[in-house]
């Protein structure tokens, strides 16, 4: 071959490598995603806007719940080391970390992703973080971003509003929304009302360099949205109450629950004692976790939902009505206090339904129940206690307890009204009569009910036979009570029954020998009742109320554990309660006096 | 035509034209790699567009002094041209400082020049010097020994540095040896290797599970079946060759077979045995193996994947955030590819092949067109070298061809190269220009 045509092959080798580039090219560029879809993801970084958390209101605008500004405290390990490292010692003291932490913090931070930020420090509040701003650039790898931090300034009703932290892998889990650091209602109404309060994340798409730094908005903003904040819950709790409630209870267990009766609304629920929400957010909430769960008095219990008592006297209001209504008494009929049968009190002898109320006379309810489930009419007393108790137990129920009170409170107990499947269980089928069971005539015995059952029974009785299922939302946002928190319930006792049973129970406040002198409120009539419930470290105190007695404002329970007998604390413990609601005032500086001194223990618990 | 006629009517504009087109498209995407997305002071000494700027324009000058200077000056001073650029491979090994592993630079302040750059043009000056003053040119074995020992000497002096890149850059010349008269079966032969050289690295690199042996490379089936081809050959030689020939190739067979053995043995114990970790990661990720770091093929998947970001228009000058935000490493100098992929899409990328494409056959029609043996040696030296720089910087780029960092001739920054390239080209102008009065 001519060496002058060797140009010509040369020349085909360069051709066909161009051919081969340009091909390799529109390969690259034209016919593959995955490459240009990775370079998306490494130059384009996604920063999620957090939306500002709904705030919950009292029913009088006043705020529980707000969001203050915090700062969280990032560190890439990979910055760091490109700005030459740094003096973790001194970070550490900025921060208020202990060596120990800040050392255990960057090792999970370096096991993470040594060029993406770790939060080494979180909700670290603004007044702290002011003090240190200035300071951090001395740091290379640490960088701050705002996040607000939930606060419950006030204090009040930690039990019910709940926990709002950092979501854990359980929830990361079942939700895609929630990403790790992200915090979350995890308890109470937080937890409830979540998705309301929760809004919606922003996104913000920013072009980010190898170091990850955001260097500019990526395509103009085009994919850019705000945040919606949350909705703003406005509840049914009267903030004033609240406070006054939690202070009179401070230093005591027990439970206060105020309801509106015509509405259901819960104006008070306050569990004693109590502790700050506060105190579970920010870094030290393992400690002041620990020492709340270890403290003997319980006081992360929520006792006006999770705690079960048995009622006591007050039960036998329901005694009454139902008898009444099956007609087994009259008003007028009088049973004679025999107390070979049940202990009683005081001096009465020989009492009507009225007098047996105001007297709370053991006796006479107990004959009154004999009469509806041992009417001894069947020669088994057995199959007998057997088939009437069942009507009975429907009927209890019909007053609220032994159910979840319309399912408005998550985490309510519903307690326990006996049935005859229990006491079957129990003792075994045809086992049993009501010589075995008797103790529940009078409110001990197996029954078992919530402060919030009880006060809902308040709120029965002040409303003459119905109710309205107990809720605490007033509003969501602005549109209202949300339907279906406030269903109508009826007793199924007619109204006119209820006359007697409530005269007797002013009676119980107003005349000389009822048990309750001390909840009398000036200026209104007060309707109540007493209950002293044995117990083995010294008897429950109980009372519920409400009042004024034609046109009832508020319906509550009061329970005192371990206090004594009801006339003793709970009633002017109610009393000073339906003065606070009825008038926004308290005059009777006295009895708030020896309230406020008396703590638990109480020395005459036992007597 | 007069000898006295204006330089600038004689000199090839088309190569000259597209010489400049390539400094300018290295300055915007110099620029646009370095400046972050933000505004480009191009003229700030201290930023990197702003030290090329300086360097296209010393460039620029080198290239109108090479274009007044008589070209019978660089074919007589070619020895002298030649030596000092072996001299100054030698003396940058001794006084040399190291960056990124090589001992390839002279320092002077802020200013680095790499030897290596301007050898290459030395080597080619020397090598037509050579081929055109002997009778009988490479097919005279005395010639070819001396003239593959003027392309060893600087190679094998900056494989000392080392520098494999450049070195392959040398290994280009073939082009030039073929073009002179070199038989066209090394042509193949280096082929052949090359074939040889990657089944060996694939099936090395690959595991087979040997009954009684356990786990080992494969690379025993290569060798296995390379033995049965050379004995099926030997077999069908008495049914294809006539008679008189079939010793002879039967013989070939034997050497070819024996010779490959020996070549795929040789990579693979230096695969295994020599290269370091890091350089072997580099050769199996070439070939798309798991080589169980995910850090290996950081640069070529990053460069990719700029590349392939651009689409059909790219994203637009300064607007690449792959290159401008640092993803891509070396991306002004050995990566600046990927700037134009990126910024300017398939269109501009495709171009930009195109017009190398087009300077290189620019190269040999000049080169062809001499009357000169000199500078048709030279040119096709040139048109080799500049070949070489591209089909591995670019098929680096795309993923086709291992990391070997060298630069993109005219557009990658640097000054060294810059100069030394327009230097090799200018001199090619020049000595066309004067093809009309040189006597054969």
């Amino acid at each position: 071959m001519n060496l002058k045509e060797r140009q010509w092959i040369i020349g085909a080798v360069f051709l066909l490598i161009s051919i081969i580039f340009i091909g390799r090219l529109a390969q690259l560029q034209l016919f593959s995603s995955e490459l240009a879809q990775y370079a998306a993801r490494l130059t384009q970084e996604r920063e999620l806007l957090e939306p500002a958390r709904g705030l919950v209101f009292d029913r009088n605008g006043e705020l529980f719940l707000d969001n203050k500004a915090g700062y969280d405290i990032f560190f890439t390990p990979r910055q760091c080391r490109i700005g030459g490292g740094m003096d973790t010692l001194a970070l550490a003291q900025l921060i208020d970390l202990s060596p120990a932490e800040i050392n255990k913090a960057i090792q999970k931070a370096e096991a993470y992703a040594t060029y993406r930020p770790s939060t080494i420090r979180k909700q670290m509040p603004a007044s702290e973080f002011a003090a240190i701003a200035g300071e951090l650039w001395r740091f290379p790898g640490i960088q701050s971003r705002r996040r607000s931090i939930r606060t419950n300034k006030s204090g009040l009703a930690s039990h019910l509003l709940g926990e709002y932290r950092e979501v854990d892998r359980n929830d990361l889990q079942t939700n895609q929304d929630y990403k790790l650091g992200d915090y979350k209602g995890k308890s109470g109404l937080e937890l409830q009302w979540e998705t309301e309060l929760k809004g919606q994340k922003g996104e913000k798409f920013h072009l980010v360099d190898v170091r990850n730094d955001y260097r500019q908005s990526a395509q103009e903003g085009e994919l850019d949205f705000l945040p919606t904040p949350g909705t703003n819950l406005t509840l049914t709790l009267d903030m004033e109450l609240q406070a006054y409630g939690e202070r009179i209870m401070k230093g005591k267990r027990g439970s206060i629950v105020a309801i509106e009766p015509n509405s259901g609304e819960v104006l008070a629920m306050i569990s004693a004692p109590s502790y700050g929400t506060d105190l579970l957010t920010g870094r030290k909430r393992g400690v002041h976790y620990d020492s709340l769960l270890h403290d003997p008095d319980k006081p992360l219990f929520n006792r006006t939902m999770r705690a079960t008592y048995r009622p006591g006297s007050i039960f036998k209001m329901i005694q009454g009505l139902l008898a009444l209504d099956q007609g087994v008494i009259s008003t007028e009929s009088r049973i004679a206090c025999d107390r070979s049968i049940i202990g009683c009190h005081g001096p009465h002898t020989y009492d009507n339904l009225g007098g047996a109320i105001v007297h709370s006379c053991n006796p006479f309810f107990h004959e009154v129940m004999r009469r509806m489930i041992q009417p001894r009419k069947s020669t088994s007393v057995f199959e007998e206690a057997r088939h009437e108790l069942s009507g009975w137990t429907t009927a209890v129920r019909r007053f609220g307890l032994g159910t979840n009170l319309g399912g408005n409170f998550p985490g309510l107990r519903s307690g326990s009204v006996p049935d005859t499947t229990l006491y079957d269980k129990f003792y075994g089928a045809k086992r049993w009569a009501y010589s075995t069971i008797y103790s529940i005539s009078i409110g001990e015995g197996e029954l078992l009910t919530t402060p919030l059952h009880m006060a809902n029974l308040a709120a029965i009785l002040a409303n003459r036979g119905h109710y309205r299922t107990p809720h605490v939302i007033k509003s969501i946002g602005e549109a209202g009570k949300p339907r279906g928190l406030d269903s109508l319930m009826n007793s199924r006792v007619s109204p006119e029954l209820f006359a007697p049973i409530i005269y007797a129970m002013n009676a119980v406040t107003e005349s000389t020998e009822g048990t309750a002198p001390l909840a009398q409120v000036p200026g209104f009539k007060v309707c109540g009742k007493t209950g002293t419930v044995q117990d083995s470290e010294g008897n429950h105190s109980v009372f519920i109320a409400f009042a004024p007695a034609e046109n009832p404002q508020i319906a509550l329970s009061v329970y005192v554990e371990n206090a004594g007998s009801g006339g003793d604390w709970a009633a002017p413990i109610a009393s000073l309660m339906m003065e606070k609601y009825l008038t926004r005032n308290v005059e009777q500086s006295q009895k708030e006096k020896r309230i406020l001194g008396a703590t638990y223990p109480f020395p005459n618990a036992k007597k | 035509m007069r000898r006295s006629a204006p330089i600038l009517q004689r000199i090839d504009w088309l190569t000259s034209g597209l010489m400049i087109t390539f400094m300018a498209l290295g300055l915007f995407n110099i620029a646009s790699a370095t400046s972050g997305a933000e505004a480009v002071d191009w003229f700030a000494l201290d930023s990197k567009v702003g030290k090329q700027f300086i360097w296209v324009l010393i460039a620029l000058g080198v290239a109108a002094i090479t274009l007044i200077v008589e070209g019978e000056f660089f074919i007589r001073t070619t020895v002298i041209h030649y030596t000092v650029n072996v001299l100054l491979l030698l003396a940058v090994l001794v006084i040399g400082k190291t960056v990124g592993g090589a001992k390839s630079w002279f320092g002077f302040g802020s200013v680095s020049l790499q030897p290596s750059e301007f050898a290459k043009t030395g080597t080619a000056l020397m090598l037509a010097w050579l081929l055109s003053r002997s009778d009988g040119k490479i097919r005279n074995a005395k010639v070819l020994v001396q003239s593959v020992l003027i392309v060893c000497i600087p190679a094998a002096l900056i494989m000392l540095q080392p520098d494999a890149g450049t070195v392959l850059v040398f290994g280009g010349l073939i082009f030039a040896f073929y073009r002179e008269g070199l038989s066209g079966n090394v042509l193949i032969a280096v082929f052949c290797a090359l074939l040889i050289l990657i089944a060996t690295i694939l099936t090395g690199a690959s595991f087979f599970d040997y009954p009684l042996l356990g786990m080992q490379s494969s690379i025993g089936w290569l060798w296995m079946i390379l033995t049965a081809l050379g004995i099926l050959i030997w077999q069908l030689v008495p049914g294809w060759v006539v008679p008189r020939n079939r010793k002879r190739v039967r013989r070939a067979t034997i050497i070819c077979l024996a010779s490959t053995l020996v070549f795929s043995a040789g990579i693979h114990s230096s695969l295994e045995g020599v290269l370091k970790p890091h350089q072997k990661e580099r050769i199996y990720v070439l070939f798309g193996m798991d080589v169980g770091n995910p850090d290996a093929d950081y640069n070529i998947r990053h460069a990719k994947a700029a590349v392939s970001s651009g689409g059909l228009t790219g994203k637009g000058f300064l607007h690449g955030p792959m290159t401008a935000y640092g993803f891509v490493p070396e991306q002004e100098t050995d990566f600046i590819f990927c700037t134009i992929g990126e910024e300017w899409g398939f269109a501009g990328s495709a171009l930009t092949v195109f017009l190398y494409t087009l300077l290189l056959l620019r190269i040999l029609v000049i080169a062809e067109r001499q009357r000169s043996d000199f500078t048709r040696i030279y040119g096709y030296a040139v048109a080799s070298i500049l070949f070489m720089h591209f089909l591995i910087n670019v098929g680096m780029v795309l993923g086709l061809a291992p990391v070997i960092g060298i630069p993109l001739p005219f557009v990658s920054a640097g000054g060294s190269s810059l100069v030394g390239f327009t230097l090799l080209v200018s001199i090619l102008l020049r000595l066309d220009a004067e093809r009309s009065y040189i006597l054969r």
